[in-house]
């Protein structure tokens, strides 16, 4: 079989894809985050001119996803918006400051992170939980670690998806909402981080030091929160099964309603498709 | 390599990161073994779902709120 992937391996202009650490920004999909106000230089600009346009821009650009970040904090939809009100406030105020060290949005989102811990901190001690759902997790779900292989990836021999063209997958609003049900169904620490490294693309350094995550660590909630949602696709690209509409279901939790094959016998590594005989280990898993 | 190694080293591949040596073998690996390219390139597609994903929901009306603070903070002109 020809691997469909090769290409993703470009060897003869490998050196120019190249990039040692995780701190650069995708190569390809720039055109996707492509804004109206150019580039973030000329945005900082327009804002410090007092651009209001430009501003509405921006809040129009970030909110949802600040306050889907939010909600990651905390149990109380309310709580999460005054987070995200917060965390505009402090932008305003601080804008001049800004010296660009890094990026204007990974700026905002760590201002945020700060304000959703110190607010749910505040909040929980009235008795509001910290965080919201837990997501996949709690239910017998074996999650992925470095050196085990497929387990938690796949219970059954991946296969191709019909796609002609694969930009299918992120050109169908019905494919999206896939993703997005599947993202908000993530246990919180998954959430939090493919939303920032996959959908805002915040470079991984940042996501550690917004977080407060070992790079590790970071790392494996990635791929575990990536998983999840390939597995999500998975099922809707085989089965056609399409995301419950908004009506049918809370928030919170869709996974755990949606999932129907339950976790499978883990030894059954080489059974389910592995290549390879050796159980290679990388150490302890974080 | 194997197919533990190889999966490792998926999150890196789709992000462009691997080292060259290891891109290399992962490359090798995968020529030879159909489930872990096919999961590697869902892998990839989840990823570009998710940076194509638009954001959710109204702003709010909150945000003319915001917007005013803002015209008081920065006043156009000045």
């Amino acid at each position: 079989m020809r691997c469909r992937v090769a290409w993703l391996f470009p060897r003869a202009r490998g050196s120019v894809r190249l990039m040692q650490g995780s701190g650069e920004p995708k190569t390809t999909e720039t055109d996707v985050r492509a804004k109206p106000w150019g580039t973030e230089a000329e945005l900082l600009a327009k804002l410090r001119a007092g651009d209001e346009t430009a501003f509405a821009a921006l809040v129009d650009d970030l909110h949802g996803w600040l306050v889907t970040l939010a909600a990651s904090f905390t149990s109380s939809p309310p709580l999460a918006e005054d987070i995200v009100q917060e965390t505009w406030l402090a932008v305003i105020r601080g804008l001049r400051a800004f010296e660009g060290r890094s990026s204007l949005r990974t700026w905002i989102f760590s201002i945020l992170v700060r304000r959703a811990r110190t607010m749910a901190v505040r909040e929980a001690r009235r008795g509001v939980p910290v965080t919201g759902s837990e997501g996949r997790n709690g239910d017998g779900f074996v999650e992925w670690a470095p050196g085990r292989g497929r387990i938690g990836l796949w219970e059954e021999t991946p296969i191709p998806w019909a796609l002609e063209d694969p930009a299918a997958i992120y050109q169908s609003h019905e494919a999206l909402e896939v993703v997005r049900t599947a993202l908000t169904g993530l246990p919180v620490a998954q959430r939090q981080v493919v939303l920032l490294r996959d959908v805002e693309d915040v470079p991984a350094r940042e996501v550690c030091n917004i977080l407060d995550l070992s790079e590790t660590n970071q790392r494996v909630l990635l791929h575990r929160g990536r998983a999840g949602i390939r597995r999500a696709l998975d099922r809707y690209m085989r089965e056609g099964a399409r995301p419950p509409s908004r009506a049918e279901i809370g928030r919170t939790s869709l996974l755990t309603r949606q999932r129907s094959r339950g976790p499978e016998d883990a030894g059954n590594a080489e059974a389910a498709g592995l290549k390879g005989d050796s159980r290679t280990t990388s150490g302890g898993t974080p | 390599m194997n197919c533990y190694e190889a999966i490792d080293l998926m999150g890196d591949a789709i992000e462009g990161t691997l080292a060259l040596e290891a891109r290399a073998g992962l490359d090798d690996h995968l020529a030879e073994c159909p489930p872990c390219c096919t999961y590697l390139d869902q892998l990839r597609l989840t990823r570009q779902a998710l940076g194509h994903l638009p954001g959710p929901g109204e702003t709010g009306d909150r945000s003319s709120d915001l917007i005013a603070k803002f015209k008081r903070e920065f006043p156009a002109g000045r």
